[in-house]
Order: C-alpha cells, then sequence, then structure tokens
C-alpha cells in the first residue's frame, strides 16, 4: 500500500489559508479533514445505490412469495420466511435437485476453465519474455479474445460448431475422419466441452495479460544468476518465475474464480438463453427460474446462497493463502 | 543467457498452437462476413469461394443494427466518461490522503466485484420498475437507467489501477505545487493527472469495454427501443433462418473499434496492472 509522507496530510486544507497566512506558522489544517470523504462520496454513493442497497433488496426478498401476483408491487407480497430456502436447498424436490446439478456443473466448469486458463496463460506468457522477431505481434494477436466483445466472440464460437454447417465438425468428420458421424455440440453431453472451450478461449488472454505484468517485476539479475548456477528452463521457471509470480497469482486465481464461477454470458449466448442440462451453470440457472417463471422469491433465495458460498470459498481462500505467506 | 534448440523449438510449437486456437475463430469471423448466404447455410468451406460485401449492407435492414449501434455507443461512451471520473476523485483520496475508513472502503469496493451479477439484478430491475412507476422516473427500459448501472461496473477496478498509478506519482510533485499555493483539487488536475494520462486512457477503454460487452443486465433492462447490441445481434437467428454471414459481418463491425482501441492502449494497460497489482 501506498507510504504516505508527513506532509500529505496536511495538503487537505483549504488553499487560501496556506496561501495567505504569514510564514511565522504553517497552517494548522483540521486533523480529520472532511476532503477524502467528499471525493469519495460519489463514488459511495453509486456502489450504494446499484450495489449495495439491491443486494439487501434481494436478501429481504428471498423471504417473501414473491410470484408474478406481487411483482408490481412488492410490498403487499406475503412473508414466508426461510421457505424459499427451504425448497430450493432441498436435494429431495425437483427445484432443489436441479440447483444440486447445475452447482456441481459450475463447480467443474470453474476449476477447469480457471486451471486450463491460467496454464495457458503462463505459458504464453513466459514464453514471450525473450525478445525475439514477431513478439509484438503475437502479444497483440492473445489479447485480442479478451478485448473482443464478449456476445461475437460466443457467437462466432456458436456458428463453428454448429453440427451441419460449423467448421469444428468440418475438420473432425471431413478433413480428419476422427469421427463417422457428426456430433451435436450445443445439446446433450458435447455442450459441457463446447463451453469449457469458448470459455477458455475468451479467459486465458486475461491471465496472459496479468502474468506479463507481472514478469516485468522480476529482475533479469535473477536469472542471470540462476544460469551461473546452471539452472536450465525448468529449474529457473520453478525457483524465479513461479515464486515471484506469487503474489500475482494470488489475485489473478481469485479474480478468474469469481467471474467465471458468475459466468452468465457465455452459456446465454452459446446456447440462446436455455442451456442443456449439462452445460446449465449456476447464473443461467436462476436467471432463468426468476425471469421464466416469475418467482423472484426463490431467485433471490438461490442468489443469497450462492453469494454464501462465494464469501465462505474467498474467505478460507484468503485465511489460507495468508497463514502460507506470513508462514515463509 | 543461451538458449538451448530444444527450448526454441518447444516456444515456437507452442506459440503455434496457440496462435492457432486464438486465429481460428477470428478467421472464421471474417471469412464468412464476405460469404453469400447460400455458402454461410452449407457445408463449411475455409476459402470463400465467391467473396460479397452484401452482407454489410443487409445487416442495417435485417435487425435495425443502426439504433442498436447507436444505443450500445451513447450508453458506453456516457457511462466510461462517468465512471473515470468519479474513479479519478476516489482513487485521489485513497491514494493521498490517510483518513478513517480507507481500507475499508478499498476492500469494500473490489469484493463488489465478488457478487453474482444475478443477485442484484433481480432487486434492481424491481426497484427501477417500481421507482417508474411511483416517481415517473424511468430507469427501467431506458439508457440512462443503463449507464448509470454500467458505470458502476468499471469503478472498482478503475479506482484500484488509478490508486496504483497515482501511487507511482512522485510525492515531491505534489508538495513542490503546494509550495507554490495550489490547492488539493488543483494539485490534482494540473500535476497528478497529467502524469497519469497514459493510466486514465487506459482506464477509460477498460471502462468502454465492459459496457460495451456487458449481456446480462442489457437483456432484462432495455426494451426495444433502448436494446444494446449485445442483446440486438441476437436478431439474426430468427425462428426459420439464421444469417450467418451478416452475424459475422455485424459482429466484426462492432469489434474492430473496440479490439482497435484495446490493442494500441495495450501497453497502458499493463503498466496499469502491473503498478496496481505488485503491492
Amino acid at each position: 500500500m501506498a507510504t504516505t509522507t508527513p506532509l500529505a496530510g496536511t495538503a487537505s486544507g483549504p488553499p487560501p489559508a496556506t496561501a495567505g497566512r504569514p510564514a511565522g506558522r504553517p497552517a494548522r489544517q483540521p486533523r480529520r479533514s472532511l476532503l477524502p470523504y467528499l471525493l469519495l462520496a460519489p463514488a459511495i454513493v453509486l456502489e450504494l445505490a446499484i450495489h449495495v442497497i439491491p443486494m439487501l433488496v434481494g436478501a429481504w426478498m428471498s423471504l417473501l412469495e414473491l410470484t408474478q401476483f406481487h411483482i408490481r408491487d412488492w410490498s403487499g407480497a406475503p412473508f414466508v420466511g426461510l421457505d424459499n430456502y427451504r425448497v430450493v436447498l432441498d436435494v429431495n424436490t425437483a427445484a432443489g435437485a436441479d440447483l444440486l446439478r447445475s452447482f456441481r456443473v459450475t463447480v467443474v466448469y470453474t476449476v477447469l476453465s480457471v486451471g486450463l486458463s491460467w496454464v495457458l496463460g503462463t505459458t504464453a506468457a513466459v514464453l514471450l519474455q525473450r525478445p525475439f522477431r514477431g513478439r509484438a505481434v503475437l502479444r497483440a494477436l492473445f489479447l485480442t479474445p479478451y478485448a473482443l466483445p464478449v456476445y461475437t466472440a460466443v457467437i462466432t464460437w456458436t456458428f463453428l460448431f454448429q453440427r451441419d454447417t460449423g467448421l469444428v465438425n468440418h475438420v473432425l468428420v471431413d478433413q480428419l475422419n476422427l469421427l463417422d458421424e457428426p456430433p451435436f455440440w450445443l445439446i446433450g453431453d458435447n455442450s459441457f466441452v463446447a463451453l469449457l472451450v469458448v470459455s477458455i478461449w475468451r479467459t486465458w488472454p486475461f491471465a496472459f495479460l496479468c502474468v506479463m505484468a507481472g514478469l516485468q517485476n522480476i529482475p533479469d539479475e535473477f536469472y542471470e544468476a540462476a544460469a551461473m548456477d546452471g539452472a536450465g528452463f525448468w529449474r529457473r521457471l520453478r525457483s524465479v518465475t513461479l515464486p515471484m509470480l506469487r503474489p500475482v497469482n494470488l489475485v489473478l486465481l481469485l479474480v478468474l474464480f469469481l467471474w467465471t464461477f458468475n459466468d452468465f454470458n457465455t452459456p446465454y449466448v452459446l446456447f440462446g438463453g436455455s442451456a442443456p442440462a449439462e452445460a446449465d451453470l449456476i447464473s443461467l440457472h436462476i436467471y432463468r427460474s426468476s425471469f421464466q417463471t416469475w418467482d423472484f422469491g426463490s431467485g433471490s433465495a438461490m442468489s443469497v446462497a450462492l453469494l454464501l458460498f462465494l464469501l465462505v470459498v474467498t474467505a478460507g481462500y484468503l485465511l489460507l493463502t495468508n497463514r502460507r505467506r506470513n508462514d515463509a | 543467457m543461451r538458449e538451448t534448440a530444444a527450448e526454441r523449438w518447444s516456444r515456437r510449437i507452442v506459440l503455434t498452437l496457440l496462435t492457432g486456437f486464438v486465429l481460428v475463430p477470428l478467421y472464421v469471423m471474417v471469412s464468412s462476413a464476405i460469404k453469400p448466404l447460400q455458402d454461410v447455410q452449407g457445408p463449411f468451406t475455409w476459402w470463400p469461394r465467391r467473396p460479397t460485401l452484401q452482407a454489410f449492407v443487409d445487416m442495417w435492414s435485417t435487425v435495425p443494427l443502426g439504433r442498436y449501434l447507436l444505443n450500445s455507443l451513447l450508453v458506453a461512451s456516457v457511462a466510461a466518461v462517468f465512471s473515470v471520473a468519479v474513479a479519478i476523485f476516489a482513487a485521489y483520496a485513497v491514494s493521498r490522503y490517510r483518513f478513517r475508513g480507507r481500507q475499508i472502503f478499498s476492500v469494500t469496493v473490489l469484493s463488489t466485484q465478488m457478487f453474482p451479477g444475478i443477485l442484484f439484478l433481480l432487486p434492481l430491475f424491481l426497484i427501477y420498475v417500481n421507482l417508474g412507476n411511483a416517481t415517473g422516473i424511468a430507469l427501467y427500459a431506458s439508457r440512462t437507467g443503463l449507464i448509470v448501472t454500467y458505470l458502476t461496473f468499471s469503478l472498482p477496478f478503475s479506482i484500484w489501477m488509478l490508486v496504483g498509478y497515482f501511487d507511482s506519482i512522485p510525492r515531491g510533485l505534489d508538495e513542490a505545487a503546494q509550495v507554490d499555493g495550489a490547492g488539493p483539487l488543483r494539485t490534482l488536475f494540473q500535476v497528478v493527472l497529467p502524469a497519469a494520462v497514459p493510466g486514465v486512457v487506459a482506464v477509460t477503454v477498460y471502462a468502454f469495454m465492459t459496457a460495451w460487452g456487458e449481456v446480462l443486465f442489457a437483456s432484462v433492462l432495455t426494451n426495444e427501443d433502448s436494446r444494446t447490441l449485445a442483446v440486438g445481434l441476437q436478431g439474426y437467428a430468427t425462428q426459420f433462418n439464421v444469417y450467418w454471414n451478416q452475424v459475422m459481418a455485424a459482429s466484426l463491425v462492432v469489434s474492430v473499434p473496440v479490439v482497435a482501441g484495446f490493442l494500441a492502449l495495450q501497453r497502458y494497460f499493463v503498466a496499469g496492472l502491473t503498478a496496481g497489482a505488485v503491492k
């Protein structure tokens, strides 16, 4: 975090006081200046209005029976306590079983997508560390999927995965002769694979970007010293690069986890709103059960449960990584 | 430090594979955009046999692409400008002042990144609808509502990146300005901001990209008049037909400016990330 010089504290006063006072005694600023709070006010108001208050409202909504009959005037919706939670979290009901399946799919999806994206991003960044001809071009090319708007990227993949007219089946069936029959990619078992490929394609460039930024902080001398000691590529990677990347990776993996777990865009655009069960991520599942059946009460209950899960995982992760950092 | 031949060759092979993975969809986007409709509806071909720009003409009338484009431009630029302005003030406070709640603010703002969008989408939707019914302030289905929503999305990351940038600007400059009698706001505008231009530009691009690419809120908080590209492009798929060549042509048109802008500024982006992530 920033180090603040003692002088910075005095910067907060009104300018005329400093300018107009005789040189004898410097103007004493009020110890608790209002200025930083005024500077923060717009950000705080906006975050409150769009994130915090709606979240609290959402938590309240999860305790109501909020169906299409009560949407116009939802203060009149009956209070049902934890009933919504009981229904959506009970795996013996259809809704609960659906949610559990969707949760499982999301966990596997997140682990694979984040893991593989991280491996690809790190590989590319490490390989681009050494200057060579064409490096700048590759760097720009690798960042393109990240810069591309989500929907154009995913729509293009939808086209690639079309059964009769798509590139994927053309290559697999016609060119490589790996399969006799063109499979469906956007329904059935394969849809999970399709979803994962699209997700990795869009995610790994961000990992690449962050790791690249992190690599710039490793002084060349470290590598020179390692080379002097006779360390080969893998040894340098294990003993210099990865340990030095640790702070970047800690943040990167957490951010990727949260983004991927909450991912809505990829399945929504890829499958057109109603994903096959094999690829029904939790955000899409909640969206569908809220806006298609207009049951906002249980939709909110699922959202709150999801948030609690993410909070616990994040807190656990931070505690674990912090403790290990302190041990080191 | 010499590179061995084995290292050089593995690097070439891996980078070629990655290039292929990235490039193929991009190539398909471009090549399909210049195919006639029959060709994209038939078996896939790598090479466009009868290249035509017809899709770039037709795409404007199949769906009201012009209106979607205008909506997206308006929403994304206004949201980006306001978001960056708000972020500049907040980042200046966090970077230059020690105040009670500074740590809490930083943590809270970053943790909003964690919320599942779906969690506040439902309440926000109901708040906008009810506010409209009660007071006549139309936020639901309006571009204003979308702008206000989007400008908070890029805020946490923008603040975080700008704090890193501001921290890297020597305090000595601030102090020199203060000795000359500049107040805090003049110091911000005349000393800190000019030195942080690359960071501000990078954050603006990020905020624009965030709003330009958002799908979930756009699909719920807009109607036909306020619809953005994110939802509008799905209109090329009708019940009977998908105009793939026009989808690709339109995708190309809405992607190229954003991608070009990002790539032109990615150097600053990396610098901002480095400044922010290292601490």
